[in-house]
């Protein structure tokens, strides 16, 4: 086996980080545009409350994260009799995978929304709504249009964070290849094994370029919105 | 179309308490900074809630509704344009955003305000003014009952200013809602105002039509002694044809002036600032001014000021004059009497001169 032939657990590690990244940055995507709206324009009783709990997982250890989400999502957890009652199994699945890096990737996505959303001036809104704009179009056609480089920037930085999620998803969903082994768990499982420099070498070569690529992409559509 | 609006609104120590019946036409808010004119404004919006009042606008209550569904337009003293979008967009946003009535065509729009060559523009890439007028035609466009424009010109320079101020008038003289319209320039006012409302510390102190407040003595104190003065509504003659001056006939005689860009037919605003006339007991003799009216006193109005506003009447037109106290005594000034007032063909403001 040559150095570059990539062996089919490293290809399906690739590709279930990709899904893994992806779900969890469509998922976390319209709550984060949400939970931005209500930090950055909603003032109420207990909002400081809410601002921390969204920004637990950044400064938790993952590990502490991952222990929680099972807790509550695991088959024997707070929410698992539900889970089951819905045919959903998210302990050990991929899917369990993806939730644990939406919610490790969250608070990273909100913070940049409500920066961008801080940063759209609310007088443009009120001359909207004096031209009969409700304010749900307002929001549609004027607050979001203008806070969309922020809204980008927070899928790139999400995208980034759930491909390199490591610490809850291992803890959550374990190292199962095929199932829940994504690049960073398959290159810590290869680690274990004396021996195993180039698989090592090529999942590095592989992450590097997918991060690359990331950013390429987002510096790309950022660039457009700038010349719009 | 009519506007009927009693607003009270407590702020802290501020309280707004104004009743105004705003025909059609221009009504100029008139009144110092802090005084309430924009909090007015803003209420009649729906952007300013409101502690208790009534708000009608053209025959139904929006008092209850919010900002999008009262139909107001509001040209705020910055433009707003919204930057992601050029200047054919904006309109058009307003266009499909607006309640669907009565909508001014795009076309008239556009060709009232000038804006053709705006249209691929983006709001960066304007100058204030255009700006500006870019988001009138907004407002305009979004199919208004009633226009607010809140000193939309305080942010131009004069010479900015002047070149809009056409637009205003073309605009009062095509539109049949009613436009309020704030401001603490008086020439701006004397130009656009049909009926005007001082205002001082949240009250409404005096209101009319422009030329009963304008001439009105008792109005001096709000309006400031600069402010104060005639506004003349003429028609421009044909050229004198001896001296080629300009000819103004107006209810009361005729007004000479050097030079007038308006032409023969055209309806026409004049301010003469109290000031800036003469009086005399006599008809005098002699005298280089080109403008003698002959007239009768009606008021007279010392206030605390080494001032006396004297107030006459010229055929249907009322003049005021400012002259010093010691000069009204020296005259042995009154009511009923005849009085000769003399006014230079150049004192005129040419920011006072409107159609």
């Amino acid at each position: 086996m040559s150095w570059f032939s990539v062996s089919p657990v490293e290809l399906d590690a690739l590709r279930l980080s990709l899904w893994v990244a992806l779900v969890a940055v469509a998922l976390s995507l319209p709550l984060a545009v949400a939970m931005a709206y209500v930090l950055a324009r909603c003032r109420f009783w207990g909002h400081g409350l809410l601002n921390a709990l969204v920004h637990l997982p950044l400064v938790l250890p993952p590990v502490v994260t991952g222990y929680l989400l099972l807790v509550v999502f695991g088959r024997k957890g707070a929410l698992g009799p539900v889970l089951e009652a819905l045919g959903m199994q998210l302990a050990f699945t991929s899917a369990g995978a993806a939730l644990a890096a939406a919610v490790m990737a969250f608070p990273l996505i909100v913070r940049a929304i409500r920066l961008a959303l801080e940063a759209v001036d609310p007088r443009l809104e009120e001359a909207a709504g004096t031209l009969g704009a409700s304010p749900i179009k307002v929001f549609a056609f004027v607050t979001l249009p203008l806070m969309l480089p922020g809204l980008v920037a927070g899928a790139v930085v999400g995208f980034a964070k759930a491909l390199g999620e490591f610490g809850a998803t291992i803890t959550f969903v374990s190292n199962i290849p095929g199932e829940t082994q994504t690049l960073a768990s398959a290159i810590y499982a290869v680690l274990q094994v004396p021996g195993q420099e180039a698989a090592v070498g090529r999942m590095i070569v592989l992450s590097l370029l997918l991060s690359f690529g990331a950013l390429l992409l987002s510096e790309i559509l950022a660039r457009k919105m700038v010349r719009r | 179309m009519s506007l009927d609006l009693d607003i009270h609104v407590r702020r802290g120590r501020f309280t707004l308490e104004v009743q105004v019946t705003a025909p059609a036409g221009v009504t100029v808010i008139f009144g110092p900074s802090g005084c309430g004119k924009t909090t007015l404004l803003r209420a009649v919006a729906g952007l300013e809630p409101v502690d208790h009042g009534k708000i009608v606008i053209d025959g139904s209550d929006m008092t209850e509704q919010p900002a999008h569904r009262r139909a107001v337009g509001y040209l705020f003293q910055e433009p707003r344009l919204l930057p992601h979008l050029n200047v054919l967009g904006n309109l058009k946003f307003a266009q499909r955003m607006g309640r669907q009535v009565r909508g001014q065509s795009f076309d008239e729009v556009i060709a009232l305000l000038e804006l053709d060559p705006l249209l691929g523009r983006a709001p960066f890439a304007l100058s204030g003014g255009e700006a500006q007028r870019v988001a009138l035609g907004r407002a305009l466009l979004s199919a208004p009952k009633c226009l607010c424009l809140d000193e939309p010109l305080s942010a131009l320079d004069q010479g900015l200013k002047h070149r809009i101020l056409p637009y205003l008038e073309r605009l009062r003289a095509r539109t049949d809602i009613p436009i309020l319209y704030v401001t603490h320039d008086a020439a701006e006012m004397a130009r656009l105002a049909n009926h005007i409302v001082l205002m001082q510390a949240g009250r409404s102190v005096l209101s009319g039509p422009a030329e009963a407040i304008l001439s009105d003595p008792a109005a001096v104190p709000y309006l400031g002694v600069r402010a104060a003065g005639t506004v003349i509504s003429g028609q421009v003659m044909a050229p004198d044809p001896t001296t080629g001056l300009a000819v103004i006939g107006f209810d009361g005689g005729q007004l000479i002036l050097p030079e007038l860009s308006q032409t023969k037919g055209h309806n026409i605003r004049i301010r003469i600032p109290a000031q800036d006339i003469v009086l005399a007991r006599e008809k005098p003799r002699g005298l280089s001014a080109l403008n003698v009216f002959e007239g009768a006193i009606t008021q007279l109005h010392s206030g605390q000021g080494p001032g006396v506003m004297v107030q006459f009447q010229t055929g249907g037109t009322l003049f005021l004059a400012r002259v010093t106290q010691y000069s009204a005594q020296k005259m042995e000034l009154a009511v009923g009497q005849t009085i000769f007032a003399i006014v230079k063909a150049t004192a005129f403001d040419p920011a006072g001169i409107g159609t």
